[in-house]
């Protein structure tokens, strides 16, 4: 039982992680028909910031108190949202209505980006620093779960939530999901769809700046070849749940983390496998994902 | 004509002991000055596989490193571990070669779009697991394998015989150029780039769409793999890098760099972006380098770095390729991928 508890609530933490991850792709993909390859740039980005906050303004200490903490997530959010609104305005703009265009341009941006931090900052991890309760565990049904997961799946479900509200209970929310429903209607409508573009793109890149500063509280670390490493689990949680669907998103990244984790307990390192073989069941089913729309 | 001055030159290099003015590591006919054109031939090989599904029939595939990686680990584990001798090995590889891609294929072409893209990611992806965990103890895991040479032909052995490993590479590089160009030409390839603008109007003139991709899916998979073979002859072994989602990018960013759906341009593309990546690494531990401040030297000994600059450059401002800049008129109209949808329909 005790297991099962610990497996349940760890796969669900990493759901949370993997939903922090691809909720940007899946809104940035739904309304502007881009796959996002520069989100795990963002969020690669938004981690180190996170880091260099801490490593030098809070003396190099890796145990910090929650104020300092609260500011490492901001910092890295804002880091995610200026990098994104940026990624937009500079790259993506000049290439309107060329989707495959913008795709190529993401995927340079994620060279550079990458490079860059490898060249500043060097190939090796830099331990995250975190309040010392993360470290700590709770018991919860028998089963000692470290409180990393506890934060992970809360910032997952604060993020979750006020995305939809944003979304179905705001003139810009209601916007994008017009967009996303349909562009060229809105456009019709006298409404300029391309703010609509930047106000997703800084979104998405404030929730993955966000995920990289966590990521760095559940690896321990930032490194970085961290943004490739989730950009993959984050497609494939965006595919299964249904490109552009944000609850799809949800529900797929909460199937993939739990699968992931009960495979990897019980057969070793199967679990990577387990994530790949349910995409391509899903694909073969029903190529639209769970909660995709029918195009 | 000009094709052919291009071979014969090409074929005469490692007699030719010229100076390279820093360009290559050492005189032009040196081992390590081959090996390097070598690499640069054989990826220029694999970028035009490439452009023969993304160029030419428009199928964004994220798989493409899988089969390249296949022929390298089938022919290494086929020595090594195997025991086959030369030619036995080669015949396993490509029958491997041949059956993998009609196998995945088969399966990913029932999707489409992205959905082909992911379904072919994931295959990439599941391979790449098995092969970095390596639970049979075949692949080497996160090392790779190195090719046990006592197996080889003399001739393939040694830094002294460096030069049969360049001009295997040159005759790779033939090969696949001279299939991409047939095959481009022929009747098929006409009905691939007919696919790549409208696949409905493909499929109502009451052609199959599916078993055309399949074709273009195997054909293109199979010549990675002949890449693959070249590839570990070349550096003696495998690694698992070049079976990562990140080296398929790498071939997306060579093809686009030099022009999709031209032909020269992949090759362009593929020997520019591989000689770009072996030799900014010594201008980046240059003297001149040094000198500079911070702010210029840390981005500018990043290889990557002055890549992906590059690449952003091309597609903002040269949506077809280094290789427009030498043909004015294809620069002009904005050809596959990059152009809008509006100007599509």
């Amino acid at each position: 039982m005790s297991t099962i508890a610990l497996l349940a609530i760890t796969g669900i933490g990493l759901g949370g992680l993997y939903f922090l991850v691809a909720a940007g792709l899946a809104l940035i993909f739904g309304l502007m028909r881009v796959l996002n390859f520069a989100h795990g740039a963002f969020l690669l980005l938004g981690g180190y910031f996170g880091w260099l906050l801490g490593a030098h303004l809070f003396g190099g200490a890796v145990t910090i108190t929650n104020l300092q903490f609260v500011s490492v997530l901001i910092v890295a959010t804002l880091t995610g949202a200026v990098l994104g609104t940026l990624t937009e305005l500079v790259l993506i703009r000049p290439l309107y209505r060329r989707e495959i265009a913008q795709v190529l341009v993401t995927v340079g941006l994620t060279l550079v980006i990458g490079a860059l931090v490898i060249g500043i900052w060097g190939a090796d991890p830099k331990p995250f620093p975190t309040p010392a309760w993360v470290h700590h565990t709770t018991r919860v049904l028998g089963a000692t779960v470290p409180n990393s997961r506890f934060l992970l799946i809360g910032a997952a479900l604060v993020v979750l939530i006020a995305l939809q509200l944003f979304l179905r209970h705001t003139r810009y929310g209601l916007i994008v999901r017009a967009g996303v429903e349909n562009r060229t209607m809105v456009s019709a409508m006298g409404i300029d769809v391309r703010r609509a573009f930047t106000l997703v793109f800084a979104l998405g890149g404030a929730i993955a700046g966000l995920g990289g500063a966590l990521a760095g509280v559940y690896f321990g670390a930032v490194s970085p070849d961290l943004g490739t490493v989730l950009l993959i689990d984050a497609f494939i949680v965006v595919v299964i749940g249904g490109l552009g669907s944000i609850s799809g998103a949800a529900l797929a990244a909460l199937a993939v983390g739990l699968l992931q984790q009960f495979a990897n307990y019980y057969v070793v390192g199967v679990g990577d496998l387990a994530i790949v073989l349910l995409l391509v069941v899903v694909l073969l089913i029903r190529p639209r994902g769970m909660l995709g729309a029918a195009t | 004509m000009l094709v052919l001055a291009l071979v014969v030159v090409l074929a005469l290099v490692p007699f030719l002991n010229l100076p390279t003015a820093g360009l290559l590591p050492d005189r032009l006919n040196a081992p390590g000055s081959l090996q390097l054109l070598g690499l640069c031939l054989v990826f220029g090989a694999l970028a035009m596989t490439y452009d023969l599904l993304f160029g030419f029939t428009g199928m964004l595939s994220f798989g493409h490193a899988l089969f390249f990686a296949a022929g390298s680990y089938t022919f290494a584990i086929a020595v090594n571990i195997l025991h086959l001798s030369g030619p036995m090995a080669l015949g396993l590889t490509l029958l491997v070669a041949l059956l993998l891609p009609l196998v995945i294929g088969a399966i990913s072409l029932r999707t489409s779009g992205i959905a082909f893209a992911m379904v072919t990611l994931a295959f990439a992806q599941a391979s790449a697991v098995i092969v970095g965990q390596d639970p049979w103890h075949a692949t080497g895991g996160e090392l790779g394998l190195g090719v046990v040479y006592a197996r080889l032909p003399e001739f393939l052995v040694g830094v002294v015989n460096t030069r049969y490993l360049y001009w295997i590479s040159l005759g790779l590089l033939i090969i696949v150029a001279g299939v991409v160009w047939w095959v481009s030409g022929s009747v098929t390839g006409r009905v691939w780039q007919a696919i790549r603008e409208n696949e409905q109007r493909v499929q109502i003139l009451g052609l199959r769409p599916y078993t055309f991709k399949l074709l273009a899916f195997v054909t293109a998979s199979f010549l990675a793999a002949l890449c693959g073979i070249a590839y570990v002859l070349l550096v003696g072994g495998t690694n698992p890098a070049i079976i990562s989602a990140q080296f398929t990018l790498t071939l997306l960013v060579m093809v686009v760099l030099g022009g999709a759906g031209t032909r020269w341009g992949a090759l362009v593309g593929g020997v520019v972006y591989t000689f770009l990546d072996q030799r900014l690494v010594t201008v980046a531990g240059s003297q001149a380098m040094a000198a500079l401040p911070a702010p210029l030297r840390v981005p500018l000994s990043q290889p990557l770095f002055i890549l992906g600059i590059i690449f952003i450059l091309v597609i903002l401002f040269r949506p077809a390729g280094i290789v427009s800049l030498f043909r004015p008129t294809v620069g002009r109209r904005r050809r596959w991928p990059l152009r809008s949808r509006q100007a599509r329909r």
